[in-house]
């Protein structure tokens, strides 16, 4: 959105915006991240399709990564009501949704992988960089990373160059780091969940 | 291993106001009604509805004979003769810089403020005009004074002093220009082991301090022998200081500054972020400058 940044006023954010959905197309591109099998309905016919929409509110750096974790949040808190379908004489199938709004089923998001951007600046490479940090280097790395360490996808970013050494460096760093930011958030995942509804909704200004 | 702590949202705490304030200063929300007398004239930040005089920003009012004006809290740069800034270039133009300083219009530089290398005074001729991005490019960092200030608020600079010119290595904090305590001397070398410069416009710059002090080139040239990793720890542990004191509201100058290094020093350089910290230290610093004053 403009808010984050002024270079995003208009169209201008255009261009970051399809690249990001790309991104989290190739990221989700295998079919072991989401189990897409628990969002049918009736087999062949209906089924849920789920959009994730992301808005950007402040930008400094490390784009990537803070989108994912939020996918990855925003998709353990989903809630999908639970449906019942009811089969008429003449064979025509109704759908019926419950009206309690608890009833409901969770998603599985064990497998769901989480992107680590490793930017290289001179001869070592950095985690998380902040937007000063973005602005030094020239190239990165971007690795999405499942909770167990298996990579889905590996993207270069930047115009400057990358040794094939280092990529392999910076591809253990990435698994490294992956794995521990999974194991964090899952963490707070849980912790958030346990408070149940006593816990504090904090708006973005707050 | 790599740290990676995450939290929950929480409500951010309101910054506690400085207990000390003798004299009481009138401050206004925009939208504030100052006075309902119609005897005053209006001035910046204010504007009249309804036989009243509204605030239209969230500032200090100041008062001077009859004209009422509210000065603002986080405003750009507003450039007085005399004072010092850190900018940096973003045009080479005929004669002059055009120079960044997080004012409302770019600052100007012009070819005759400057010191030439070697520190001849002459005339600049046509060959000094053609040869201006040997000594300034785009994106060079600069400290500077203002010499004067053109009619629409523009700001002219020179760097017309051994002390000023073109800055090396170090790290520039951008802060809000309100914050940075007008004094005496702005150049300041800290006993820690790094110097800093409070640049009014909100730019501070903290370097490590230079051996020779005579600087014979006239500041153009800089030297780009790396720093050794105990000054390289030092700035960092001061620019960290620095955004904790901004986040907490507190004025910058050198006294302040200090006392949050020292607050700061049992702490690993990357936690004087988190906000628990943060609030420790600088309630430690406010306490010191207090203890300082009374």
């Amino acid at each position: 959105s403009a808010n984050a940044s002024p270079e995003f006023e208009g169209r201008g954010g255009e261009e970051l915006g399809s690249e990001l959905a790309n991104t989290l197309y190739r990221v989700f591109s295998s079919d072991k991240s989401i189990d897409l099998k628990s969002l049918c309905i009736n087999p062949r016919e209906n089924c849920w399709i789920l959009y994730v929409d992301v808005l950007l509110l402040e930008c400094d750096g490390n784009l990537f990564d803070a989108i994912s974790l939020a996918v990855k949040a925003a998709l353990f808190n989903t809630r999908v009501p639970k449906v019942r379908v009811l089969e008429d004489e003449e064979g025509s199938k109704e759908i019926e949704l419950s009206d309690d709004p608890y009833d409901c089923i969770r998603l599985n998001v064990d497998d769901v992988p989480c992107i680590v951007t490793l930017n290289k600046i001179g001869h070592r490479h950095v985690v998380d960089a902040t937007l000063e940090e973005e602005a030094c280097s020239l190239a990165g790395l971007l690795v999405s990373v499942t909770s167990k360490g298996a990579l889905t996808s590996v993207r270069k970013v930047g115009k400057g160059s990358l040794d094939p050494e280092s990529i392999f460096e910076m591809m253990e760093t990435g698994k490294r780091v992956g794995k521990a930011l999974h194991a964090a958030l899952q963490k707070i995942l849980d912790e958030e969940e346990s408070l149940g509804t006593s816990r504090q909704k904090v708006g973005f200004l707050g | 291993m790599a740290a990676i702590s995450m939290r929950l949202p929480e409500f951010r705490k309101a910054v506690v106001p400085s207990v000390s304030r003798g004299d009481e200063k009138h401050l206004v929300l925009p939208g504030d009604t100052i006075t309902t007398d119609t005897g005053y004239m209006r001035g910046h930040g204010t504007y009249v509805e309804d036989e009243k005089l509204i605030a239209s920003v969230a500032g200090v009012v100041e008062r001077v004979n009859k004209l009422v004006c509210v000065r603002p809290m986080n405003t750009r740069y507003n450039g007085e003769v005399g004072d010092i800034v850190v900018g940096r270039i973003t045009e080479v133009q005929q004669k002059r810089w055009k120079v960044e300083t997080n004012s409302r219009l770019d600052s100007v530089l012009l070819l005759s403020s400057i010191n030439l290398p070697g520190g001849e005074l002459r005339r600049r001729s046509a060959e000094d005009e053609l040869a201006m991005r040997d000594y300034l490019q785009e994106g060079d960092l600069i400290s500077a004074e203002v010499q004067s200030v053109f009619s629409d608020g523009a700001v002219s600079l020179h760097t017309r002093s051994l002390k000023y010119g073109k800055l090396g290595q170090g790290v520039l904090v951008e802060v809000s220009p309100s914050l940075v305590k007008r004094q005496k001397t702005h150049f300041h070398d800290l006993p820690c082991g790094a110097s800093i410069i409070l640049g009014t416009n909100g730019f501070i710059w903290i370097y490590p301090t230079p051996e020779q002090k005579d600087g014979d080139a006239g500041g153009f040239t800089t030297s780009t022998e790396p720093v050794p990793l105990s000054d390289r720890e030092v700035i960092s542990r001061l620019r960290n200081c620095v955004v904790a004191l901004v986040t907490q509201k507190l004025m910058l100058f050198d006294t302040s500054i200090l006392y949050c290094y020292e607050a700061s020093l049992p702490h690993q350089i990357k936690d004087i972020l988190q906000p628990e910290v943060m609030e420790k230290i600088v309630l430690e610093t406010r306490q010191r400058l207090l203890d300082l004053e009374g």
